[in-house]
């Protein structure tokens, strides 16, 4: 068997094998039903479409993503499983690669367990469907995003908590660059090419567009490039302390 | 085979590992003995490829452990410090799960699970999440871990702790086993171990190698080496014994300890004390219940290695 598919389902099982994955998924549905019912004004739009679900998405995942990543790495290193994992014949970037892809699929399934809003919103009107699927897909990338960057401070950390609050810190640094506010706060000191270049590196701008049902191959890359980066940057902070 | 060659670590300025050069070959079983902080762990664990070196390098059967890790972990079998492993996972689950990215399959894999969990007699364990398991048998589980797949070597960090003292005899009696046909180095603090497992010890202090030879020849550098030690009845006979013994030809000095009531008499230089002191103890007719010929202290000689004290003739 594949190496990467022998750490991925390792790791995936593990979600599993402690009441914290079914604890999250329970959570998550209620965040996403409280913001879409209660403040998104779901029913009071009288839309048929998940506007009111999606746009809470970025604010969701920087809070509880960081509850899934925080552990990947941290984990590893304070049961000192971390020697017995780098010691077997795999390539670190085996490693990396199905922890991740553990974690997003983890992810990936508590998204799809929010169907019931889909169904309502078929059941109450005629939504475009075309436009929920790409929304999912592209709330599926963000959390990626999201994913990766936690991973990267999990690596470089014991602590869970600490692996938990500065995902969530750096997680809200690249939301918050493409925040209307702090946008029109720095444009008043910086170049407009300036300002452009930071809210092109927001979580925001890009999912903004994907979850009007808007494809962008650019949006995409965008995600694609922002994960890769930062699972290059955990396969780099792992090598360079493997031990502490 | 395994070659180390100018093995160095340096942790932020610290020399941890200073300059090791040393080869094992299969059906050796070295000792790595050295105090706690001695630099022990961090070269196991750069010879199991997982640190790297600060300089030098390490060569597992023909694999450069630095430029083809993937080749040299694949022929060891490698227990770390405390036996980590996953503590969620059920024994066989784990096992399963090192088999899996061992590429273990089939018949061989069947075989070979059944193997160590017998061996490692895991059987009434095998469903139990590891994290539930007395520190011996996660120990043992680390041990299973690292012989699932047969390997040519074995790097074992202290696998006899936390062990009682049945389990500690059966791991180095598996050892013993093991070694003919593979190459193992064990580090421990036990120096008992030395003696039942070894072929060969190297002692580091300091993160230099202070000694590297036969556990006998090592013993051969102990004061005790071929003295005689035996245990009076009476405190006036260990006095008049300690005066008589200390006037042989081939007695250096005379030690005793009267609270114990023994006596140890050590040879001159190449001497053999054991025919004189004999003769002594029938001729003079002294009460003495036990005689002994020692072969020499390990802990003693340890001892002054690693902390440069007393006389060590090499």
């Amino acid at each position: 068997m594949n190496k990467v598919a022998v750490i991925f389902r390792r790791e995936l099982t593990s979600y599993f094998a402690t009441p914290l994955a079914y604890v999250f998924i329970v959570i998550f549905l209620l965040l996403t039903a409280v913001f879409t019912f209660q403040i998104g004004g779901f029913l009071e739009r009288g839309q048929a479409d998940l506007q009111a679900f999606f746009r809470w998405h970025p604010w969701i995942y920087l809070v509880l993503i960081p509850a899934i990543s925080m552990r990947l790495w941290a984990e590893e290193r304070n049961s000192g499983s971390i020697e017995l994992l780098m010691t077997l014949p795999i390539e670190l970037w085996q490693a990396v690669a199905g922890k991740f892809l553990a974690a997003w699929v983890f992810a990936g399934i508590a998204l799809a367990l929010t169907f019931p809003v889909w169904v309502t919103v078929n059941y109450l009107g005629h939504p475009d469907n075309g436009v929920i699927i790409a929304a999912y897909l592209g709330s599926w990338m963000m959390a990626g995003g999201f994913l990766a960057i936690g991973m990267c401070l999990s690596a470089a950390t014991r602590n869970q908590v600490i692996a938990f609050i500065t995902a969530a810190l750096v997680g809200f640094v690249f939301l918050l660059a493409g925040f209307p506010l702090v946008l029109d706060l720095v444009r008043g000191v910086l170049p407009e090419q300036i300002v452009e270049a930071i809210a092109s590196l927001s979580f925001l701008t890009h999912f903004e567009a994907i979850s009007k049902g808007v494809i962008d191959l650019r949006d995409v890359v965008y995600f694609i490039a922002l994960t890769a980066f930062w699972l290059m940057a955990t396969a780099l902070v792992l090598d360079m302390k493997k031990a502490q | 085979m395994i070659t180390t060659s100018h093995l160095s670590k340096n942790y932020g300025g610290k020399l941890a590992v200073n300059d090791l050069s040393f080869s094992v070959a299969p059906g050796e079983v070295l000792g790595f003995l050295g105090a706690n902080g001695a630099g022990k762990s961090t070269t196991m664990r750069m010879i199991a490829g997982f640190l790297s070196p600060s300089a030098g390098s390490v060569t597992v059967c023909g694999h450069d452990v630095e430029r083809a890790p993937v080749a040299a972990k694949s022929r060891m079998g490698y227990l770390p410090e405390g036996a980590p492993s996953y503590g969620e996972m059920t024994v066989t689950e784990f096992i399963d799960f090192v088999s899996d990215i061992r590429a273990l399959r089939g018949a061989r894999r069947r075989e070979r699970r059944v193997f160590v969990i017998e061996r490692l007699e895991l059987g009434p364990v095998q469903g139990q999440v590891i994290e539930t398991l007395s520190k011996g048998f996660r120990r043992r589980v680390g041990l299973a871990q690292a012989l699932i797949h047969d390997p040519e070597v074995l790097i074992l960090d202290e696998p006899t702790d936390g062990l009682d003292p049945n389990q500690k005899h059966e791991v180095r009696r598996l050892i013993n086993e093991l070694s003919r046909e593979k190459l193992v180095i064990v580090s421990t603090h036990i120096l008992e171990e030395v003696h039942e497992v070894c072929t060969r010890a190297i002692i580091i202090a300091a993160g230099r190698i202070v000694a590297d030879e036969s556990p006998a020849q090592l013993e051969a550098r102990s004061r005790y080496h071929r003295a005689v030690s035996m245990r009076f009845l009476h405190a006036t006979e260990l006095a008049v014994a300690a005066a008589q013994l200390a006037m042989l030809d081939v007695i250096d000095s005379v030690e005793t300890d009267p609270r114990t009531m023994r006596l140890t008499a050590f040879p001159k230089a190449g001497a053999a004390a054991l025919p004189a002191v004999g003769a002594m103890v029938v001729k003079a007719d002294w009460d003495v219940p036990e005689l002994h010929l020692e072969s020499g202290r390990l802990d003693e000689v340890f001892r002054a290695l690693t902390q440069g004290a007393g006389p060590v003739p090499p």
